[in-house]
């Protein structure tokens, strides 16, 4: 019984993972500047990451296994928003305004 | 389930490899590098083979494209038009596409049971491990001690390509271009606050997940070969966050140079101490009592041999990169 339920509930996770996973993809590739398709593809690492990852401890049970995707769940949460921030810093830096600030004639060219 | 999986990273694979042909940015193409090593390393870790993997996933998508970025510093980010050869080079392409498609119809079939690599030597190994070293990881006894030679050559050639590497950097005068580059490169991560504190904080796990790589390699997927590479990954971390000059601190260029040479000096001695012994050369079964023992102790020595020379030329390799504007 408490095997069928996990069973169900990481079943949930993993597809729920698995959709912010291609929202993350989708939204990558359709948002308008740089800024929105980091935030977008950030879903990808941290909704997506934590779902399917909580999804797959829950199959392993018990386990040195659990042990290690808990690790590899740490070790993603510090390192992805990392990585989306340095990307937005440098692009910032490098003077890449948000298109939103920029008004629109200047966007369309 | 697994073929099928198989046949979607190598599906992957393929469009990986004809985006970083036709892409003119060279930035574009070494991301794209980094993201086809990841996908072959998973496709080997469906074949079961968790050992290559790893190296793959470590060298490949890890060290290769930071060298390649160290290199993208030194030259422009867009790739020259191509030239006029481009029907003689599609004609060696294609030839040699053709006969490696030829070459594949006498393979055997995949996961035959009857296939020569199953039958002719693979089931010695296999038994011979059990018997003879003790220890659960076949990939490993039959690295270090059945085909030590091998792997000894195999570090010999990884010392000469470190050597190579920095006779071809150690020539030449830096323009006044890359010194303005490298000043940065000097500076680190140092006013970026978020990279630096998480870089910092990762470096202490990086290298202990190196040294357990390389001390589990008897028991599970690992060894010299990764482990170097983990190890080298984290000092280049360091150096990215916190500047070149701080990492040459932490170990400087002279002791990265014993490092190449001492691991692959430390390779021969454990050979030439079985000789003394009284066995043959790389026969670790004289250096205990026990042969066993023994073959244990040769193939912990060979594999920290291993580790400190790939970790020393690798090393190397990244501060010749970073150090060719100062």
């Amino acid at each position: 019984m408490i095997s069928a339920i996990v069973d169900m509930a990481s079943w949930v996770l993993l597809t729920l993972g698995g959709i912010s996973v291609l929202i993350g993809g989708i939204g990558a590739l359709r948002m308008p500047d740089l800024y929105t398709r980091i935030h977008a593809a950030s879903l990808t690492d941290s909704t997506g990451a934590i779902l399917v990852l909580v999804g797959i401890m829950l199959q392993a049970g018990w386990s040195l296994e659990t042990i290690k995707l808990g690790a590899i769940l740490m070790f993603l949460l510090l390192t992805s928003p990392t990585a989306s921030n340095a990307l937005a810093v440098t692009a910032l830096r490098d003077g890449l305004r948000p298109s939103a600030l920029v008004p629109k004639e200047k966007t369309r060219r | 389930m697994t073929t099928l999986f198989g046949i979607f990273l190598l599906t992957l694979l393929l469009i990986t490899a004809v985006a970083i042909v036709r892409s003119r940015n060279l930035f574009i193409s070494v991301t794209l590098m980094a993201i086809a090593s990841l996908l072959i390393a998973a496709n080997f870790f469906l074949l079961d083979a968790a050992d290559v993997a790893l190296t793959e996933a470590a060298i490949g998508a890890g060290i290769s494209t930071v060298l390649f970025l160290g290199a993208l510093f030194l030259t422009s980010e867009q790739e020259r038009s191509a030239t006029s050869r481009r029907l003689l080079s599609f004609a060696v392409v294609a030839a040699a596409a053709l006969i490696v498609i030829y070459a594949t119809f006498d393979k055997p079939r995949f996961g035959d049971p009857q296939a020569p690599v199953q039958v002719h030597i693979s089931p010695w190994y296999i038994e011979q491990t059990r018997e003879l070293i003790e220890i659960p990881n076949v990939v490993t006894a039959v690295l270090a001690s059945f085909r030590g030679y091998d792997t000894l050559g195999e570090l010999i050639v990884v010392f000469t390509a470190g050597i190579g590497v920095l006779l071809l950097f150690s020539s030449g005068t830096p323009s006044a271009d890359n010194r303005l580059l490298f000043s940065r490169l000097n500076l680190g991560l140092r006013r970026y606050l978020i990279p630096r504190v998480v870089g910092r904080l990762l470096v202490p796990f990086i290298l202990l997940l190196g040294f357990y790589v390389q001390f589990h390699g008897e028991y599970g997927p690992g060894g010299g070969f990764q482990a170097g590479a983990i190890i080298a990954a984290a000092f280049i971390l360091y150096a990215l966050v916190e500047g070149e000059r701080r990492a040459l601190r932490v170990i400087p260029q002279r002791a990265l140079l014993a490092m190449m040479a001492g691991g692959t000096i430390l390779y021969g001695a454990v050979g030439v101490a079985g000789i003394l012994l009284g066995g043959r050369f790389l026969d670790y079964s004289v250096l205990a009592a026990d042969p066993v023992q023994g073959q244990q102790i040769g193939i912990l020595l060979i594999e920290i041999a291993v580790g400190i020379t790939v970790t020393g030329v690798l090393l190397s390799i990244f501060h010749a990169f970073a150090a060719r504007g100062r």
